[in-house]
């Protein structure tokens, strides 16, 4: 029984409604609790829980759907995006659905899902968590893992000439003309966290005019094999110059209406 | 236009037939001997509001059901033997998380890319559940143009009230074929889901579409409980008994455009005074035993033709046992049995059970 | 009546999936069962195209066809496949337009037709394989003339123009089956 506030004192944090009461399960150091409290407050402060979907991945976020508090589906590995496109071509347009994958269902078994809903489109939310691992397999090689980074399965170093070099998902997703909104921010420092928070809020507002997606570098020290305080610091060092945080894409910032070419198109006319 | 005959290729009757069961929302991916299904579809679903789209594979596709599905809308795919395959692991998730849909196998010939000719190869495949993990799901095969539309209602009601995937077979004949049909003049019934992640409103819980149990004895009790469902779809057996009320010699065993084919060749079989008849499976899952107990004791001996080399009579040894002969005969890689290939069949069987 | 069928082949293009649902169409408007059953895949394009009709005043069994009672061929390599298929005493309408021999069976009962000159004296060489329908039905007499103008029509809805010249072909061919089969 929690004491009733005296009046003279002040609120000045609260938890998120939009979190349910479940004890996360992710180690100490794991950036994706932040992760889901940022998106649990922009949800919560755009007033649209009874309006939200969410999907959730397979890989360490594959218990999500516990912790948001809003209607929301589990998915197969990597296919959080053609899911998501089921819920959204189905519902009335006023809803907001966004899916949260990590980047071995992402970038790898899932990467024809999310190119695909990229390019077509589609009004959803991508919140993508890249730590250049397989978290709850173990620590193995992720499409992400960085040349010569130790993992499980790339026990010497990732060899470049065998795995070719980690993919820059944002990069990829911006030669697509449709996207509105493709950005990349970090969960390693305060200053990171505040501006994805803003990049999370923007996606969602830009939303209902087409794809959104927000990757967030993020730490994973169990899988790595060192401290939380060294994983931060890793994370600068490490991804933060091979994976730039940038906004890619933002309205006012679209891709050339050039693409626009005037193809001749005279097949089929009779159907 | 109900009650009116019209002529329609199999492919587009079954696509009709699902609008008309209210089903509004079809994710697909080209493949032959189907394609017409997302053709008719991407004509037909626009206007009405609904939702045709071409997915980037049968995997994304099957996904795509998931997510409307789970959202409380009627959706279904349609595909052939090769593209169906990629979709076994979403399908065993539609079980999983008991999420309604249909998805129709138009089937060809396999292994492999096999060959786009009409097949029944798939028949082991779809009837043992199409899935990984303890799973099952009603599995609808027409031998008409007219039955595909009338089991196109029948799955979607079926999918709804048992909340699990309904799977539609036919062969690349029954797609192809053009056949005089109508259409029932019934409204699609309409289920309730308050299950459905539409949204969570204040007044409710959420709602969660899952198959994730990591506790063992949870994900047991979970899969008894699909289990229990599983038992009472036994209740949907369906099966047709034809020229078997005199007690034929001999029982041909057929589905889908195989059992039409024996009707041909029964019909010249009796023309020629041999006592033949013919038992069809209508469901192929759940198998239905109780038409076929009772032709078991009159019946001196079965056979079974198939557009594969094996499969169904599988069910009918399993249920016939000792008791009766059940012979075999059967081809594969698109190559249809013929009313000739089967009325010498059935001559050699009568002159062996003669000779006994 | 008893059960009849007809198979109906020529080179991609000729038409004979049209003819052939025209005669389906045909045949369900007069009340009667029917099943249309295209070749399909690959073959389609631009080879030899086939599709086989069956009619009966009793549900259909088997819409495949081994030996069929009919056979309308357009072109050389569709009488060669399907001549020997026919069963005894079947009906061949032949297009002599583009077939050079007269059938080899004794049995058979043959229609001789040059479909292409006739449908290009009616204005239209596209209608070849209207003039071939004409000549079958004349020579069975399966369905009504007027059943199959209906479904003719019905086909060509926003083609008046197409639909009056395969009208006319068609019942070119229809006379021309006057006098045959020999």
């Amino acid at each position: 029984m929690i004491e009733p506030l005296a009046t003279d004192e002040k609120v000045v944090f609260e938890r998120t409604e939009v979190l349910t009461d479940h004890a996360l399960h992710y180690c100490p150091g794991c950036t994706h609790g932040i992760a889901h409290r940022l998106i649990a407050e922009v949800i919560e402060e755009m007033d649209i829980q009874d309006r939200t979907i969410g999907v959730c991945p397979v890989g360490c976020s594959v218990l999500a759907y516990q912790y948001f508090d809003v209607d929301i589906q589990q998915a197969a590995h990597g296919r959080a995006p053609a899911v998501a496109t089921g819920i959204r071509r189905v519902l009335p347009p006023d809803r907001y659905v966004f899916t949260y994958q990590g980047d071995g269902d992402l970038a790898s078994i899932g990467m024809g899902e999310i190119l695909h809903a990229a390019n077509r489109g589609e009004k959803i939310t991508v919140i993508f968590l890249n730590n250049a691992i397989y978290g709850m397999t173990g620590g193995q090689m992720a499409p992400t893992t960085l040349p010569g980074q130790k993992t499980t399965t790339s026990p010497f170093g990732r060899d470049t000439a065998q795995t070719g070099h980690p993919i820059r998902m944002c990069e990829m997703l911006n030669t697509l003309v449709e996207p509105v909104l493709i950005a990349r921010g970090s969960l390693s420092s305060p200053k990171g966290i505040n501006r994805a928070k803003k990049l999370i809020r923007q996606a969602f507002e830009l939303q209902h005019q087409g794809f959104t997606f927000v990757e967030l570098l993020s730490t994973c020290p169990t899988g790595w094999g060192i401290t939380p305080t060294d994983a931060v610091k890793w994370l600068d060092r490490n991804m933060t110059p091979f994976f730039p945080l940038q906004v890619f894409r933002e309205p006012g910032a679209m891709p050339d209406a050039s693409h626009k070419y005037a193809p001749d198109l005279k097949v089929r006319d009779e159907a | 236009m109900a009650g009116q005959r019209l002529l329609m290729k199999g492919t587009e009757a079954i696509a009709e037939a699902a609008i008309r069961a209210g089903c509004h929302h079809f994710f697909g991916y080209p493949i032959t001997p189907q394609t017409e299904i997302p053709e008719y579809m991407s004509v037909r679903l626009p206007p009405l509001g609904g939702t045709y789209l071409q997915a980037e594979s049968e995997v994304a596709a099957i996904n795509m059901l998931y997510g409307a599905g789970g959202a409380g809308v009627r959706v279904m795919t349609s595909s052939s033997s090769p593209g169906v395959a990629l979709m076994s692991e979403g399908f065993s998730y539609l079980v999983g998380a008991e999420v309604p849909a249909v998805i129709v196998n138009i089937m060809r010939g396999g292994p492999g890319l096999g060959n786009i000719a009409p097949a029944q190869g798939d028949y082991l495949e779809m009837t043992r559940g199409f899935g990984h993990g303890d799973m099952h799901a009603i599995v609808l095969a027409p031998s008409t143009v007219q039955e595909a539309v009338d089991v196109m209602g029948l799955a979607f009601d079926l999918a709804d009230e048992y909340r699990n995937p309904v799977v539609v077979i036919g062969d690349g004949l029954l797609g192809q074929m053009m056949e005089p049909v109508s259409f029932p003049d019934t409204e699609p019934k309409v289920f309730d889901k308050p299950w459905a992640t539409t949204g969570k409103a204040k007044s409710r819980p959420r709602n969660i579409t899952n198959s994730l149990y990591l506790d063992a004895d949870q994900l047991e009790a979970h899969v008894r409980d699909l289990d229990v469902k599983f038992q009472r779809m036994d209740v949907e057996q369906r099966a047709e008994c034809w020229m078997t009320d005199d007690h034929p010699e001999i029982v041909i065993v057929a589905y889908g455009t195989m059992a039409r084919i024996a009707k041909t060749a029964i019909r010249q079989l009796r023309a020629k005074g041999l006592s033949v008849g013919l038992y069809r499976p209508i469901t192929a899952w759940p198998f239905p035993s109780r038409a076929l107990e009772p032709l078991v004791e009159p019946t001196r001996a079965f056979l079974t033709v198939e557009m594969s080399l094996g499969q169904l009579v599988q069910d009918i040894r399993a249920q016939v046992g000792r008791r009766r002969p059940v012979s075999f005969y059967g081809r594969a890689g698109g190559v249809v049995p013929t009313v000739e290939e089967i009325i010498s069949q059935v001559e050699l069987l009568h002159a062996s059970l003669a000779a006994a | 009546m008893a059960g009849t069928d007809v198979v109906m082949a020529g080179f991609g293009g000729q038409g004979l999936m049209a003819i052939g649902k025209i005669l389906a169409k045909a045949a369900m408007d007069e009340g009667l069962q029917v099943t249309w059953l295209p070749s399909y895949g690959p073959e389609m394009r631009g080879g030899t195209a086939n599709c086989v009709v069956v009619i009966d005043d009793q549900p259909i069994g088997s819409p495949v066809v081994r030996q069929a009672h009919a056979a309308i061929v357009m072109n050389k390599q569709s009488i060669d496949k399907f001549e020997p298929t026919l069963v005894d005493h079947g009906l061949l309408v032949i297009n002599t337009s583009l077939i050079d021999r007269r059938a080899e069976r004794g049995d058979l009962r043959t229609v001789y037709v040059a479909a292409n000159e006739v449908a290009e004296s009616e204005g239209s060489g596209k209608a070849a394989n209207m003039v071939m329908l004409g000549a079958y039905v004349g020579a069975t007499g399966i369905v009504s003339p007027k059943a199959v103008e209906y479904a003719i029509a019905k086909t060509f809805e926003e083609k008046p123009k197409a639909a009056e010249s395969s009208v006319r072909a068609f019942r070119r061919g229809y006379a021309a089956a006057q006098g045959q089969p020999s």
